[in-house]
């Protein structure tokens, strides 16, 4: 009997809840959904990405935080709705919901160009706008391209050309020979193509390329490779925290040959340490950048979280205060009328001086890029200033264009 | 010339079991002793690595390579008291439940202290370089740390196989009825083994923080390989581990060599072939508990 009585009691507790649930939470679900806009934000915070989705999601949580304060988009706060996007299949089923569930006005984030495939398609499917702030991949601006995608993120293509131009400056290139370490899934792959036509354009040879499983931590069997092979310079293509294991094991190795990478995130940086990071290395921002919004971002950054903001929290930050600055320009919130304004080269101050626009046939943020090496020792502020902001690239006489892919290397079709 | 660059690959594979040897000890000690297969193994190693970044600021290298297993040894009574100890007569599955799900916690935990991002950690300068040996290359910090693990891997053995811990513990393996006939209490000489097998764990964690990334995920991207290596060893089978932890090695700097790409599958299609001619593993014992 007693056993009765007791879930007997603990079923009218749940009953009342969700009675009360019923009474006060739906009304103010409704309300919030007819005077907030709701932006929803996926992006890997567990696995090898996740170091850097959790300083995008700092970023965009900051971006909404200022816009908010700054009395929202067109008179109405933002809701952001920010979740761990974890893998393509799941990436897909959280922005089918987030879109039809929770109504969210668009989908911004995604570091891993596999899971932004599969955003982008649910995007189109639900004809909403989905900036990606993090994936590589020129096949996802070329083949994959589609009406509702834009890009915040520099493709491979303009990581190659910025890197491959201070590579040429430094004479590393015209008849060099350059062994690839090559992350093996899209990205990598991806990259290695795409760089290994820059090289042979410039009259570059490659002296080797290796594979290298995503899960992999011991890289010593690959350094004994290179030491065979003895290349001009070591290529890294690899992703995530692949890269703070390779500097670190280059580094005990100390194999003579220089290295450069063509895919970079400085907090990968960061988590090698001073004593192990060499080479150059491209990057679409640093908290360096001498700009007065790019200040602001990075002074309210280390206030909110002790430490200066890194280039993914630049990109997740940068694509809400692009979607707000639109959305109050048109006084909507509509995809089409959105889309349109984009395609037509609206600019916006993106923290670099100078402004970018979306290029109108593959949706490719225009942008200046920056290349990093080692600072020179004794010369660091803090525990995080030990690389050396490099020249800016295009330089400001030239067209923003001239790093990103051309018609001919990108086959992208909107209509 | 092909063949010099080959065994030098081979050379380094025994270089790399060392590596695995480390990860696996650990794990296979508390599988073999309590019957749980321990998924919570990897983030007892990602603390190990996290206490030797937080340690070395105050006692340095050498303090961390010592404190850091201790610290995270105590933290293995309370695991071992307070959790572990309900399970060793249930249901297998059990248990393993209950570990994944530490090691998710844990994993978690480690991301609200610490942050997502790799911290910075390095070498400390005194092991720092490279020996070379005619053609071959060899990190003067990998020779250290394959010190140590020898060191480990004799002391454990001396601890099971010369002392009158070793020989209750490894009779409760067989018969903990016997034991308890004889008017031994199990309970004690579990909690050291399993304080031991985390402590094992902690010390890979510090060890190998130098070279791969000191990450939240770092526990779980060295589980599986720890993993397989015990499976392929066998359980219940200290020299089975070493064997199996060697040739994984091997196996992999083999395939790096001719294919990179599946140097990281290599291990698992290596425990495939094993299991399929001998199901208990390379050396692994027949244990009736588990039968």
């Amino acid at each position: 009997m007693k056993e009765a009585s007791k879930s007997r009691r603990q079923l009218l507790q749940a009953g009342s809840a969700a009675g009360a649930m019923a009474l006060l939470g739906l009304p103010a679900l409704v309300k919030a959904q007819s005077d907030k806009i709701r932006i929803g934000h996926l992006t890997p915070l567990t696995g090898f990405l996740g170091p850097l989705g959790e300083y995008g999601t700092m970023g965009i949580k900051q971006a909404v935080d200022e816009i908010n304060k700054a009395g929202g988009i067109t008179g109405r706060q933002v809701e952001l709705l920010t979740e761990d996007s974890v893998n393509p299949a799941t990436a897909a089923s959280k922005a089918q919901r987030m879109f039809e569930r929770d109504g969210v006005m668009c989908l911004l984030g995604e570091i891993n160009s596999a899971s932004g495939l599969a955003i982008s398609q649910v995007a189109l499917r639900n004809k909403k706008i989905f900036i990606n702030t993090g994936g590589n991949s020129d096949e996802l601006r070329g083949k994959s391209c589609n009406k509702f995608m834009f890009h915040v993120e520099c493709a491979n293509s303009m990581y190659v050309n910025t890197l491959g131009r201070a590579l040429l400056q430094q004479g590393m290139v015209k008849g060099k020979s350059w062994y690839f370490l090559t992350a093996d899934y899209a990205f990598g792959h991806d990259l290695t193509r795409v760089a290994s036509r820059f090289l042979a354009a410039q009259g570059g040879k490659i002296a080797g390329e290796d594979k290298v499983p995503t899960d992999a931590t011991d890289y010593s069997a690959y350094m004994l490779k290179i030491r065979q092979a003895k290349p001009d310079i070591v290529i890294s293509n690899l992703a995530g925290t692949q890269i703070t294991s390779f500097m670190k094991q280059y580094s005990e190795y100390g194999l003579p040959f220089p290295i450069a990478g063509f895919g970079f995130d400085t907090a990968l940086a960061w988590g090698a340490g001073a004593d192990n990071f060499l080479g150059t290395w491209p990057v679409p921002w640093h908290h360096d950048v001498d700009s007065p919004t790019s200040k602001a971002f990075v002074a309210e950054f280390m206030k909110r979280q002790g430490k200066p903001p890194e280039n993914q929290a630049w990109g997740d930050y940068t694509v809400m205060k692009i979607m707000a600055q639109a959305m109050n320009d048109l006084k909507s919130t509509d995809s089409m009328q959105i889309i349109e304004h984009f395609e037509k080269g609206a600019q916006f101050d993106i923290l670099k001086g100078r402004p970018g626009y979306f290029r109108g046939w593959d949706h490719q943020l225009m942008q200046q890029m920056y290349t990093l090496t080692p600072k020179k020792k004794g010369a660091a502020r803090d525990k995080w200033d030990f690389l050396q902001l490099g020249a800016v690239v295009p330089n400001a006489d030239e067209s923003l264009e001239i790093i990103a892919p051309t018609r001919e290397e990108n086959p992208c079709n909107l209509s | 010339m092909q063949f010099i660059f080959f065994l030098e690959q081979v050379l380094n594979g025994l270089l790399i079991g060392g590596y695995y040897l480390l990860i696996a000890l650990g794990l296979s000690l508390i599988f073999s002793l309590g019957g749980i297969v321990n998924l919570a193994h990897g983030a007892f190693y990602a603390l190990g690595a996290y206490g030797a970044v937080v340690l070395t600021q105050y006692v340095g290298f050498g303090g961390a390579l010592i404190l850091s297993p201790v610290l995270v040894g105590l933290l293995g009574i309370a695991f071992e008291r307070l959790l572990l100890r309900r399970f060793y007569q249930s249901d297998p599955i059990l248990g393993l439940l209950l570990t994944f799900g530490l090691a998710m916690i844990a994993e978690q935990i480690i991301r609200m202290i610490w942050g997502s991002s790799p911290l910075a950690y390095s070498i400390p300068s005194a092991l720092k370089g490279q020996v070379v040996l005619g053609d071959f290359i060899y990190s003067r910090y990998r020779l250290v740390m394959l010190l140590v693990v020898i060191g480990a891997m004799v002391g454990l053995w001396f601890l099971l196989n010369k002392t009158a811990f070793g020989r209750v513990v490894r009779a409760g393996t067989q018969r903990p009825d016997m034991v308890a006939v004889l008017g031994i209490r199990l309970n004690h000489y579990m909690t050291g083994a399993v304080v031991l097998g985390v402590s094992l764990a902690a010390l890979a964690g510090v060890l190998l923080a130098p070279l791969a990334g000191v990450h939240p995920a770092m526990g779980a991207e060295i589980m599986t390989a720890a993993f397989v290596v015990v499976v392929i060893g066998g359980m219940g089978s200290f020299w089975g581990v070493v064997l199996a932890a060697i040739l994984v090695g091997v196996v992999r700097g083999i395939t790096t060599f001719f294919y990179p790409p599946a140097s990281e599958a290599s291990m698992y299609m290596l425990m495939i072939l094993v299991l399929l001619l001998r199901p208990r593993g390379l050396l692994g014992e027949r244990i009736e508990r588990f039968e």
